[in-house]
Parts: C-alpha cells; sequence; structure tokens
C-alpha cells in the first residue's frame, strides 16, 4: 500500500493520500480500470490498488476532495466507501514480527540442519566438534531472535501465575539450547540445536498462518462517534449565529442545520422542513421527512435545509453515544468466548510438563546420571512440542477463510468460525439485509432510448434513487446517451439538453413506501417506481440454512406493515418495531434459552445486537460500525454467503477436531518412545515435520468446502 | 578440511543473502497484495508510456 504506482514529483503541490475500501473488484481487469480511470482525473497523482485487502489508494491534490473520488469511482462501475488512514497498521507490524521471526528461524533450521545430517551419518572427532561449534554458532542468535516471541508471551503468562502453551516451549528450547551449548564447550557427542531451531520454525508457521487471520478488517468504536457532526450552529441570543464546538453544546441552545451537515447532538425540530439521511442509524437509505416537532439524532445527515432544532441530548447522552456503549458492552460478553486452541493448552501445558519432570525423576532413580536424564526429559519436551497442535487450528482457519473469500464472505477474525460453527438460530434484520436495502426502479416499461437518457440523468446525481437507477441500468448494459448542460435542482430534479431537446428526472415525491420520479423526454413523461426488493436468492438462502438445522426469524426496527410482506414472502416468523435495545433482550433471551444466534443485520441500530449475537455477518453495504462489529462481512446482492458461511465453519470445526485428534495420537505414540529413551534427534526431527505436514495437508482439503 | 572451509562459509554465505533479500522484499511492501499481483500480470501495459508522460 506504501508503493504507489508513479513516484511523486518534487514540485507538485501538496499531495494528500486517501483510502477507499472497494469490494466490487473481482478481477485483473478491475484493477486496470480502477488505476486507469483515477489516473486520468485532474488534480489525481497516482492510484494503487491492493487487491487482496479490496482496497485503492490514492494519491492527489488536496484540492480533490473524498466525494469526487468516490463518484468518479462510481462512474467506473464501483462502490466505494472511505477508510481510515489505515486500521491494520498496528496489526500488520505484528505479523510481520512473526513473518521475520520465521524467515530468520527457517534460514537457521536449513543450515543446522546440514550440518547435523553431516554428523548423523558418521562425521566424528574434529570435524563434529568443528560442525556443532557452526550449529551454536549460528543457533544462538537464531534462537535469540526468533524466539522472542515465545519468550516474552511466558514471561507474561509466568508474571500473572499461569502457564500457556509458550510456557513449556520456551522452557523445551531454552533447555535444549542451553544442553547443547553445554555438550559443544565440553567436546560432547549429542547437540540439539536442530531440534530447537526446527521447533521454533513449525510453531511460528502456525502463529504467522493465526496473525494473517486475524489481520482482517478492524477498525474501532471511536470511528462510531466521528461521525457525529463536530460543531453546530447555535443561535445566540442577540439572534446571530456562532459556530460551537459539539463538547461545548448544552441541552436547550438551538442550533441551526445547514443543508449537507451532520447534526452534533440530539434534539427536537422547532421550524423549518427537510430530509434526513438516517442510513447511518437505522440502514434505511431512504431519506426521512422532517417537520417541527420530530425528533432528531446526532449522526444523521440533512439533506435539505436549514432545520432550526433545539437541543435536547449532546455528547455522550445521544442516541448514537448510547448505541456505541450498548456495543461495547455487548462485545464484552462475546470476548469471554475462549478458542479451541486455548482450551486444549490449558489441559495440555500442565500435562507435559508434569510428563516431562516424571521422566527426569523417574531415570535419576533408575540410576542414569543427571546428564543422561536431562537429555530424555528435553526429548519428551520436544517430542510432544505442539508443532502439530499449534498448526491444527490455524491452518485449517486459514485455508478455510480463503475458500470463503472467493465466494464474497470475509471473516474476520478465527473464533468467529468456530463461533459460526455452534449457530442453531439465525435472526435476520429486515432492510439492507434481506433485501438490498437501496431503492430499486422497475424499468421495464422504458424503451431503449428512454434508458440510455435516465442512465445519463441519474450517473449525474448522488441522491439515493438516481444511485439505485443508475446502477440497475448499467447492470443492465445500458449505454448512457450524450447529454449536456446538466443542472441539478435541489428539491426539483435534474435537467439536460440531449438531442437539442429538453430532458429531465423530476422528482416526484420523498417518504413513503411507493417512492417514485418521472422520466421526461421530448415531451412524453414516464413514471418510474422503485421498491426495495428482496435479495434475489433470500428464499434459498433460507431454506439452505434450514436444512441445516438453522431456523430463520426476522427481526426488524421497521413497521409492522413493511415487515408482513417480507415474512410472507419468505414463510418466517418475525418481529416488527423492534428496537436496539429489545434486539439485545431478544438474543438474551434466546440465549438462555440454550440458543446460539446467529445475527445478520447491517444497520447502527444491529451495532449492539451483531456484537452481543454469539456470531454475525454484516453486508458490504453496512454502515462502518456495523461491519466492525460484525464476525464476518458478504459482499454483492446475494445472500447465499450467509448459509455458506455456516456450512464452511461446520466443515472447519470437523478438520480441527480431527487435527486434534490425529496430534494427540502422534503424541500417544511418541511420548512412550520418547520417556524410554529411544528416541534420537534424526526421529524426532523426522517424526515432528511429518506430523506438522499431516495436519496442513489434511486443512487444505477446506479449499473445496466452499464449492 | 580444506574444503569445508571454503564451502561452509560460501553455503552460509548465500543463506544470509537470501535472508537479508526476503527482509528487503517485505520492507518494500511485495507481500501485502499477493492476490492482486497474480492478477496483474494479465492486465496490459500499452498505456504506460502515456500515462508516464502526463
Amino acid at each position: 500500500m506504501n508503493a504507489l504506482a508513479t513516484p511523486l514529483p518534487d514540485e507538485a503541490p501538496a499531495l494528500v493520500d486517501s483510502r477507499f475500501t472497494v469490494p466490487g473488484m473481482r478481477c485483473a481487469g478491475c484493477i486496470a480500470k480502477i488505476e486507469r480511470g483515477l489516473g486520468e482525473i485532474d488534480g489525481v497523482d497516482a492510484a494503487r490498488v491492493n487487491f487482496s485487502a479490496k482496497r485503492v489508494a490514492v494519491r492527489h491534490d488536496a484540492r480533490v476532495d473524498d466525494e469526487a473520488l468516490i463518484s468518479a469511482l462510481e462512474h467506473l462501475g464501483f462502490e466505494a466507501q472511505p477508510v481510515a488512514a489505515n486500521p491494520l497498521a498496528e496489526d500488520d507490524r505484528e505479523a510481520k514480527r512473526l513473518f521475520r521471526a520465521l524467515a530468520v528461524a527457517g534460514f537457521g533450521m536449513m543450515n543446522i540442519m546440514l550440518l547435523s545430517v553431516s554428523v548423523w551419518s558418521g562425521a566424528g572427532g574434529v570435524t563434529r566438534e568443528l560442525f556443532h561449534l557452526l550449529s551454536a554458532l549460528i543457533a544462538l542468535p537464531v534462537v535469540a531472535y526468533s524466539g522472542r516471541p515465545f519468550f516474552a508471551s511466558a514471561a507474561m503468562a509466568l508474571r500473572y501465575r499461569r502457564t500457556n502453551m509458550d510456557v513449556p516451549i520456551s522452557i523445551g528450547v531454552l533447555l535444549a539450547t542451553g544442553m547443547s551449548f553445554y555438550e559443544v564447550l565440553t567436546g560432547g557427542e549429542h547437540a540439539y540445536f536442530d531440534g530447537a531451531v526446527m521447533l521454533l520454525f513449525f510453531l511460528l508457521a502456525g502463529r504467522s498462518l493465526d496473525a494473517m487471520m486475524r489481520n482482517r478488517t478492524r477498525a474501532g468504536i471511536g470511528a462510531l462517534l466521528s461521525r457525529m457532526g463536530k460543531s453546530a450552529a447555535i443561535v445566540q441570543e442577540d439572534g446571530s449565529t456562532q459556530r460551537i464546538a459539539a463538547e461545548n453544546l448544552f441541552p436547550g441552545m438551538t442550533m441551526i442545520v445547514a443543508a449537507g451537515e451532520a447534526l452534533a447532538a440530539d434534539g427536537t425540530v422547532v421550524s423549518g422542513k427537510g430530509a434526513l439521511d438516517n442510513a447511518m442509524l437505522t440502514g434505511e437509505s431512504t431519506p426521512e421527512a422532517v417537520a417541527p416537532g420530530d425528533t432528531v439524532h446526532a449522526g444523521a445527515i440533512a439533506l435539505e435545509g436549514p432545520l432550526t432544532v433545539e437541543i435536547t441530548a449532546t455528547q455522550g447522552d445521544t442516541a448514537l453515544a448510547e448505541i456505541a456503549r450498548l456495543m461495547d458492552e455487548a462485545g464484552q460478553s462475546r470476548s469471554r468466548y475462549v478458542r479451541i486452541a486455548d482450551r486444549a493448552s490449558r489441559l495440555y501445558a500442565p500435562a507435559v510438563h508434569t510428563l516431562a519432570v516424571l521422566a527426569f525423576i523417574g531415570w535419576m532413580i533408575a540410576g542414569a546420571g543427571w546428564h543422561q536424564s536431562l537429555v530424555i526429559a528435553i526429548a519428551v519436551l520436544i517430542i510432544t512440542c505442539p508443532c502439530a497442535m499449534g498448526l491444527a487450528v490455524p491452518a485449517a482457519q486459514v485455508v478455510a477463510s480463503g475458500a470463503l473469500i472467493k465466494k464474497g464472505l470475509l471473516v474476520k477474525d478465527g473464533t468467529a468460525l468456530e463461533r459460526l460453527a455452534e449457530v442453531d438460530i439465525a435472526l435476520f434484520d429486515k432492510t439492507g439485509t434481506l433485501t438490498l436495502g437501496e431503492p430499486r426502479p422497475d424499468t421495464s416499461h422504458l424503451d431503449g432510448r428512454a434508458k440510455s437518457v435516465a442512465l445519463a440523468l441519474a450517473q449525474s446525481s448522488s441522491h439515493p434513487l438516481s444511485r439505485g437507477l443508475s446502477a440497475s441500468l448499467r447492470t443492465e448494459g445500458v449505454k448512457p446517451a450524450a447529454i449536456s448542460d446538466i443542472s441539478e435542482i435541489k428539491g426539483e430534479g435534474i435537467v439536460a439538453t440531449w438531442d437539442n431537446s429538453s430532458v429531465a428526472l423530476r422528482r416526484n415525491e420523498i417518504g413513503g413506501p411507493g417512492m417514485s420520479t418521472t422520466l421526461h423526454v421530448g415531451g412524453l413523461a414516464y413514471p418510474i417506481l422503485f421498491s426495495d426488493g428482496l435479495r434475489p436468492d433470500a428464499k434459498e438462502a433460507i431454506d439452505t440454512l434450514a436444512r441445516m438445522g438453522v431456523c430463520s426469524q426476522v427481526i426488524s426496527g421497521d413497521r409492522p406493515g413493511a415487515v408482513a410482506k417480507v415474512v410472507e414472502e419468505l414463510d418466517l416468523e418475525g418481529f416488527a418495531g423492534v428496537g436496539p435495545e429489545e434486539k439485545l433482550e431478544r438474543l438474551e433471551t434466546l440465549r438462555s434459552e440454550g440458543h446460539f444466534p446467529l445475527m445478520v443485520g447491517d444497520g447502527l441500530n444491529d451495532g449492539p445486537a451483531l456484537a452481543a449475537a454469539h456470531a454475525s455477518i454484516a453486508p458490504g453495504t453496512a454502515s462502518d460500525i456495523s461491519q466492525q462489529a460484525a464476525d464476518a462481512v458478504f459482499i454483492g446482492e446475494r445472500l447465499a454467503p450467509v448459509a455458506t458461511a455456516v456450512s464452511v465453519a461446520r466443515d472447519t470445526m470437523r478438520i480441527v477436531r480431527q487435527n486434534f485428534t490425529f496430534a494427540i495420537g502422534y503424541n500417544v505414540l511418541a511420548v512412550p518412545l520418547a520417556l524410554a529413551g529411544m528416541v534420537t534427534p534424526l526421529i524426532a526431527a523426522i517424526a515432528m515435520s511429518l506430523s506438522s505436514l499431516v495436519v496442513v495437508a489434511n486443512s487444505l482439503r477446506l479449499a473445496r468446502s466452499a464449492k | 578440511m580444506s574444503g569445508l572451509a571454503i564451502l561452509i562459509p560460501i553455503a552460509l554465505g548465500m543463506g544470509v543473502f537470501g535472508l537479508a533479500m526476503f527482509f528487503w522484499a517485505m520492507r518494500d511492501g511485495q507481500f501485502e497484495d499477493l492476490d492482486g499481483a497474480a492478477h496483474r500480470i494479465l492486465i496490459d501495459d500499452e498505456d504506460d508510456s502515456e500515462r508516464s508522460a502526463k
């Protein structure tokens, strides 16, 4: 992301970097289209796509704002949203540290192995001592560098008088290295540097896979509050207005909200009529008409104005802040979920320690010297090394999430798959989840000429209806007509000239379920009706879930009438008019009944429920906050990824269980041999690698499970 | 023995060189967009000259 396509010339004006997520890119053509398309815009210096992250980084002149770039992307046919500078930077650094440690361990392992093989195949005398010395010279820095992630974590656990998987690993590695070093100095016969470094290599491979998994989209709850307006124009006693920062606002003040402004506080409309974009709060993208007496919420954007609003709640008391707080609390209940690997290591680590200590004591009693006893104890620690265990979970999860990405579902962290596998009931929000959340027009009665004019007009406006119209016409393959003199009149529509006659797209009325607009072409008027239709495969996806034993319900904040229609069409149980707190309560009830609920929703009002549910999925069109709260995000118009996610998650858990069974079985066979003192370094090394390879190979079978 | 004195440093040197290259490639961001790199090879860059001229 930091490498941009063209180097920037020294004399260029102040350039800034902006980043956008573009979930719709799918192929090489998209990369070329976006990079070239953006590159041609005046003021854009360079655009670089990161295909894996579905992002585009644009270096541009400060004069070009985000809005302009987003609309440019829309013209290229891609939906885009701006993202904060680089929310992944922190996690990225962690993953990079692991990759570096892995590379160093790999280098050490290969070279020490070469020297060790020579010793095992019979090198003796001075040569053996030289090789051991060389091994020591390579191993000591490598262990010091690559072992840090484990030593740090083990030290942390011990400081709090707990034990985790890293404790036996660290003890094993340090003891083996120390012993071997002692052997080298005293000219002894055996050195175990190879074992120690190889152990580190395989464990780091597991950790790196795990880090890759966690590196998926993450932002912060802070992003939520940043959506609130930063300041408001407050009416002073003398009648003039003054901008006051959001933190200095108090209930009782009167603010004037201009069109295009985000509200900084909750309030009641005193005078003025207008429309608000509440998409952030409710997920409903149709503008909501407001009149005096109506309640408005911070975070909403005024589409028309001005409005005079008396402030009723500010800062931490707003509905938006309340939702953030609910989400924070709800999320904590889920963070107590114990990962399957941690559950295993809780039993595993003490068992391994005890076994190694017993081996040492046993051999001392049996009369072997302290040296031989210690060697055997180390062999036990190493051969029971949780290599295969360490790989069992991350390998399966990485393969599964890779397969799911190809199906349009982005899983954000590993425990999500574990939790998704357990769900037995699915709650769906309506608007934007079961439906597209976007008004889509019925254009069947338009002829080709009218369609191309409609597209040309619609794509020059950012009104939700225009956006729906242009998106739907573009998917039909309509080419826009060449129109000129385009002008948008607020509250009226778009007017332009085409073929020497005037054409227009006029707004009829806002609000209500029957949204519509009228297209005028050369004296003819075509009414266009819009509706928020169900996702094309909603029925199918819900049936698939039912076949897997997951029954579905609709839980929506919308009016009973609108919900009833969807419920009837899909043949589901449904609840209407449910607020954020009630959604939470409903989830609590289900949990207390012993269910594991899956929440699928997109609006900010679903945020707390998404955070509280056992597992949750949000569509790619959801508000940032909902995407942040959800475990997984699906892209595109189809609902099928939700069902696929559950089935792949279940397959993943099956493979994980197989991996664990194998890893435990391997230990049961290998430990007695180690205890009996029969494991030579060569055998230990081969057994360890083989067990890890088996686990990885087994996990690769998941690549096919998302067929 | 004298053969080892030459060959072992060479082997180690090659290993260290490989490791250094990996570190460089990682710092350079070459592992940041693996899927993109696979797709980019399909893009025709005929108009690259025209773009850099801009």
